[in-house]
C-alpha cells in the first residue's frame, strides 16, 4: 500500500456536550501526498475542522474525545505520541493558519519578534532566526520588511497579517501546512493575492497543503483534490474539477446548485417617477478618515439596489447614515423628497417604520433574553398605531409563517434557531413596521451558501407581495447578480460606478469594479484555471 | 433541534409552579431559598416572640455551654456573658441585622445602578460628574467616612443604613457603567434604535436585562461586606446600640470570651456565612434562570453541566 504524508483513517470524535454527545466527525478518513492540495469543503457544523483539530492537538479534552481511528504522520500514528513529541511536529513539521490572523497575532508583541520565536523553539539560533524572519517576510510580500519587523499587529491590514500567519507558518519549512478558512475574513482581492501566495509557496517547497473552507470559489481556485463533509460525514471525494462538473452525492448538487451568481440576470427596467429615498452629497468623516466623500444615489419604489464595496469602502457608513444612526456631516437624504437629516427626533420617529434594516449578523441583532413573539411584536409596543394589541398573536403567527417558520415557534428564544433562521426573524421583525425600504446590511454574508439562497429567495418574493424596495448592500458581487436591479460599487467613500445588473457584470467600466469582478472566484474550477491562466500570460507580457 | 422542540412542548404551566420546579431542579439552591426563608420569618416574628427571653439576664447560667437543654431547649445553643439564651437572641438578632443590610444593599443598589445607567448611556457632561462624585466616595476610606458621619448624626438605624448605602454605590455604579458601554454598542439596540426605541425603552428593556444578573450577583455578595461593615460600627459603638442586638453586635460582644467560651461568637457568626452563602448560591441560580440560553440547565430537571 501506498504511503501518504498524512493520513487519516477512520477518524471519529465526539464532543460531550449539556444537551448530549455530539458526533463531530464520524470515520473519517482522507490522505494528503507531497505536493498536493487537498480541500475539505463543508457548511458551518458539517465538522470539516474537526479532523485538523486532531491532527494538531487542539481538541478540548474533555468535552472532546477521539473515539476511533488513527492519523498517519509519514507512517507514524500521531495518536499514541506523547505530548512532547506532538509539540514538536506542531510548527515545525505541520503549520496551521487561521481564519482571523488578527486574534491569533499576540497584540503585544512586535511581528518580528513573533516569527522569530516560532523559529527559536524549534532549535534555531537568534542571529539566524532573525535573518530568515526578514528573508521570509520578504518573500510573503511585506513591503519594506526591516521596519515591519519592529510594528504590532495592529498596524498591518488584514490582508498583510494573513502573510505573516503565512510567514510564521513555513518558518520552519512545514511538510504540510493547514489552512483553516485562510480567506474568509479577507476582501476579494486581497483573497485573490493570498491563495496565489499560497500556491507559490506550495510550488517551491512542495508542502502538502490541507485548506479547510466553505466557499466553492476557493477550491476551484486551488484545490486539486476535495473531500465534501456534511454533518461529520465525508459525503464525497474526488478530483476538484470532476466533483463540480459531476456531483454523485445529493448534498454536493445542492451546495453546487446554491452558489450565487449563476441565475438570469433580471431584466433591465425603466422605472418612471419621483425616487423614494435620495441621498445627496453625504459626507461623513472620523477625524482624518474621510468614510463617505460626498455619495449621490437615489431608490426607486420597489427597486433594490445593491451598494457592493470591500472593507472601508464606506457601504456600512452609507447604511447608518440612512437610518440615522450616525448622522452624516454634509448632505441630505430625501425621503419622499423630505430631509431626515433635518428632522427633529419627534418627526423621524413616524418614518422609522417605513425605513427598516437587516443587520449582518442575526445573533446579534436580536436580543438573546427576548422570545421570538416579544422581537416581532416590540415594533407595535413602539408604533402603537400599527396594529391593535389584541391582534398581535396573529399577525405574529402570520409574520413567521411569511418568513417560512412555523407560528408555534413564537414562545422561543433565539438560541434555539439555526443562523438562517435567525435571519428569518429578523425579516420578520423588520415586516412587522410594514416599512417600505429595508437596508440590508451584509443580511446574508454570515449566512452558509445554501441558506443564503434561501434567504436571498424569500426576500425576493417579499419584495413581490409588498413592493418593498431593498438598499443591498454586500462585499460580494456574486451575490447581488440574481437579486438586484441596479449596483452601486463604491471605494474608499466615494461611487465609482453605478448602473444595472446587466451592464456591471457584462460590460463594468471603472477599472475597480473590472478589477472586483476578476477577483472573485469562480465556482467551477474550469472557469478559474483560464482565469489564472489569462493572469499568468499578462504578468508574462508586463515583463517581457 | 429535537431537544428544544420537547423542551418548548411541556406542560403549559403557571408562571410561578414553572419557577418553583426550576428551583426545586437544584437541590442545593432550593435548600438556600428554605433557609433564607426561615431567616426572613425569624426576622419578622422572632423579636414579637422570643424579645423578652432573649433580653432577660439569668447570672446563673452566664457562659452556660451549647448542647446541654438542662435549663431548657431555648440554651441549646448556650447563653451569654449574662446568661442570655443565645438561640433566642439569634432568632431576634436576625430583625436588625436583615433590616440593615437588606435596605443599605438595596438602596445603593438601585441608587448605584440609576446613576450607572445614566452614566453609561447618556453621552452628556452629567455622566461625567456621576463619575467623578464615585471616585470621591471611592478615595474615602468607608469605615472613616462612617465614623465622621455618626459621631455627627445619631446613631440609628435609618443613619446606619444611610452610611453604608452611600459608601456602597460606587460598585454598582461603576460595573453598570462599564456594562452598559459595551451593551450600548451591540447590535440589537442599533436594531431597537432603528425601530424607533425610546430611550427609555432601550435602557430599561433593553440594556438592564443583560446587566441584572451581574448587579444581583454583586449585591449579594455585597450583602455580606455590609453585615460585616455594620458589626465593625457597632464594635466601635457607633453602630446599633445595646440593648438592640445584631449577629455582628453579638459576634463582637463574644470576643473577650473567645478563649474560654467560643459560642459567643460561633453562633452569630454561622449565621451571617449560612444567610451570605444562601445568597450567593440563589443569586447563582437566579443568573441561570434568568438567562434563556441558560435555563434548560434547570427545565432539564437537575442535571448540572458545568
Amino acid at each position: 500500500m501506498v504511503e501518504h504524508l498524512l493520513e487519516v483513517r477512520d477518524l471519529s470524535v465526539e464532543f460531550h456536550t449539556a444537551a448530549g454527545t455530539v458526533n463531530a466527525v464520524r470515520n473519517v478518513s482522507w490522505h494528503l501526498d507531497r505536493g498536493e492540495t487537498l480541500a475539505i469543503l463543508g457548511e458551518s457544523g458539517s465538522g470539516k475542522s474537526v479532523s485538523a483539530s486532531a491532527i494538531m492537538n487542539l481538541i478540548d479534552m474533555p468535552p472532546g474525545k477521539i473515539t476511533s481511528g488513527t492519523i498517519l504522520l509519514d507512517g507514524r500514528d500521531m495518536l499514541k505520541m506523547t505530548a512532547e513529541e506532538r509539540r514538536l511536529i506542531n510548527g515545525a513539521k505541520i503549520a496551521m493558519i487561521f481564519q482571523d490572523p488578527l486574534a491569533h497575532l499576540n497584540p503585544v508583541y512586535t511581528v518580528g519578534w513573533q516569527v522569530t520565536e516560532m523559529m527559536t523553539t524549534h532549535g534555531q539560533t537568534g542571529e539566524g532566526a532573525h535573518a530568515r524572519a526578514l528573508e521570509l517576510l520578504r518573500r510573503v510580500g511585506i513591503t519594506d520588511p526591516e521596519k515591519a519587523m519592529r510594528k504590532y499587529p495592529f498596524q498591518f491590514s488584514g490582508g498583510q497579517r494573513q502573510r505573516l500567519m503565512i510567514a510564521m507558518a513555513i518558518a520552519c519549512k512545514p511538510d504540510i501546512l493547514i489552512a483553516d478558512e485562510p480567506t474568509t475574513a479577507l476582501d476579494v482581492t486581497v483573497q485573490a493575492q493570498v491563495l496565489e501566495l499560497l500556491q507559490e509557496l506550495q510550488q517551491e517547497t512542495g508542502m502538502g497543503m490541507l485548506l479547510i473552507t466553505h466557499d466553492l470559489g476557493v477550491v476551484a481556485e486551488i484545490a486539486d483534490r476535495v473531500v465534501v463533509m456534511n454533518s461529520g460525514c465525508i459525503v464525497e471525494t474526488g478530483n476538484a474539477a470532476e466533483v463540480y462538473r459531476n456531483p454523485q452525492d445529493p448534498y454536493t448538487k445542492k451546495l453546487i446548485a446554491a452558489a450565487p451568481g449563476k441565475g438570469a440576470m433580471p431584466e433591465e427596467s425603466s422605472r418612471l417617477g419621483d425616487p423614494l429615498l435620495r441621498g445627496v452629497g453625504l459626507k461623513k468623516s472620523y477625524g482624518a478618515f474621510q468614510a463617505l466623500k460626498g455619495v449621490d444615489f437615489f431608490i426607486m419604489p420597489g427597486e433594490t439596489v445593491a451598494v457592493v464595496g470591500e472593507s472601508g469602502s464606506g457601504k456600512s457608513t452609507l447604511a447608518r447614515a440612512i437610518v440615522r444612526l450616525d448622522d452624516p456631516q454634509e448632505g441630505q437624504v430625501l425621503y419622499r423628497g423630505k430631509d431626515l437629516l433635518a428632522m427633529t427626533p419627534k418627526e423621524m420617529f413616524g418614518l422609522r417604520r417605513d425605513l427598516q434594516m437587516v443587520f449582518q449578523d442575526p445573533t446579534q441583532s436580536l436580543n438573546p433574553r427576548m422570545t421570538v413573539y416579544q422581537l416581532i411584536s416590540e415594533a407595535w409596543v413602539i408604533h402603537p398605531d400599527i396594529l391593535p394589541k389584541a391582534k398581535w398573536r396573529n399577525r405574529v403567527s402570520e409574520l413567521l409563517v411569511k418568513v417560512g417558520l412555523k407560528p408555534d415557534m413564537a414562545e422561543r428564544y433565539p438560541h434555539q434557531f439555526s443562523g438562517g433562521q435567525r435571519q428569518r426573524i429578523a425579516i420578520a421583525r423588520a415586516l412587522a413596521m410594514e416599512p417600505k425600504l429595508i437596508i440590508c446590511d451584509e443580511a446574508v454574508s454570515a449566512l452558509d451558501v445554501s441558506i443564503q439562497a434561501q434567504v436571498i429567495a424569500l426576500l425576493e418574493g417579499l419584495r413581490r407581495e409588498f413592493g418593498l424596495s431593498y438598499l443591498f448592500i454586500a462585499h460580494d458581487l456574486p451575490v447581488v447578480r440574481d437579486f438586484a436591479d441596479r449596483v452601486i460599487v463604491m471605494k474608499a467613500g466615494e461611487i465609482v460606478e453605478e448602473g444595472p445588473v446587466r451592464q456591471i457584470f457584462e460590460a463594468p467600466v471603472h477599472p475597480y469594479t473590472q478589477a472586483l469582478l476578476a477577483a472573485s472566484l469562480d465556482p467551477d474550477p474550469d472557469v478559474q484555471a483560464a482565469r489564472r491562466a489569462a493572469r499568468r500570460t499578462q504578468e508574462g507580457l508586463v515583463f517581457a | 433541534m429535537t431537544d428544544t422542540q420537547i423542551l418548548a412542548e411541556k406542560k403549559p404551566t403557571g408562571p410561578f409552579s414553572r419557577w418553583l420546579a426550576m428551583l426545586w431542579a437544584d437541590k442545593i439552591a432550593f435548600l438556600a431559598a428554605v433557609f433564607l426563608l426561615v431567616i426572613l420569618l425569624c426576622a419578622l416574628f422572632g423579636p414579637l416572640l422570643l424579645e423578652a427571653i432573649a433580653t432577660k439576664q439569668n447570672l446563673r447560667g452566664r457562659n452556660a455551654p451549647p448542647f446541654d437543654i438542662a435549663r431548657g431547649w431555648l440554651y441549646v445553643l448556650g447563653a451569654d456573658a449574662l446568661g442570655r439564651p443565645l438561640l433566642a437572641r439569634v432568632v431576634v438578632a436576625a430583625q436588625n441585622t436583615i433590616l440593615v443590610a437588606a435596605a443599605a444593599v438595596l438602596a445603593s443598589s438601585i441608587v448605584g445602578t440609576v446613576l450607572g445607567l445614566v452614566a453609561g448611556y447618556s453621552r452628556s457632561a452629567a455622566a461625567q460628574w456621576i463619575m467623578r462624585l464615585g471616585d470621591v466616595i471611592m478615595s474615602f476610606p468607608s469605615l472613616l467616612l462612617a465614623v465622621i458621619v455618626l459621631y455627627m448624626l445619631e446613631p440609628s438605624v435609618a443613619n446606619i443604613v444611610l452610611v453604608l448605602a452611600i459608601t456602597r454605590i460606587p460598585i454598582y455604579l461603576r460595573t453598570t457603567r462599564a456594562e452598559v458601554l459595551e451593551v450600548r454598542e451591540r447590535m440589537f439596540v442599533q436594531a431597537a434604535k432603528v425601530m424607533g426605541a425610546s430611550h427609555w425603552r432601550i435602557v430599561f428593556c433593553h440594556i438592564l436585562p443583560v446587566i441584572f444578573p451581574t448587579l444581583v450577583t454583586i449585591a449579594t455578595l455585597d450583602f455580606a461586606f455590609v453585615m460585616l461593615a455594620e458589626s465593625s460600627l457597632s464594635f466601635l459603638g457607633i453602630g446599633i446600640q445595646a440593648p438592640e442586638i445584631t449577629w455582628g453586635l453579638m459576634v463582637a460582644q463574644g470576643r473577650p470570651y473567645l478563649t474560654n467560651a467560643w459560642w459567643l461568637s460561633f453562633w452569630p457568626g454561622l449565621a451571617i456565612i449560612l444567610t451570605t452563602l444562601s445568597l450567593n448560591l440563589l443569586s447563582n441560580w437566579l443568573r441561570i434562570a434568568l438567562d434563556p440560553t441558560q435555563r434548560w440547565r434547570l427545565e432539564m430537571g437537575g442535571r448540572k453541566n458545568g
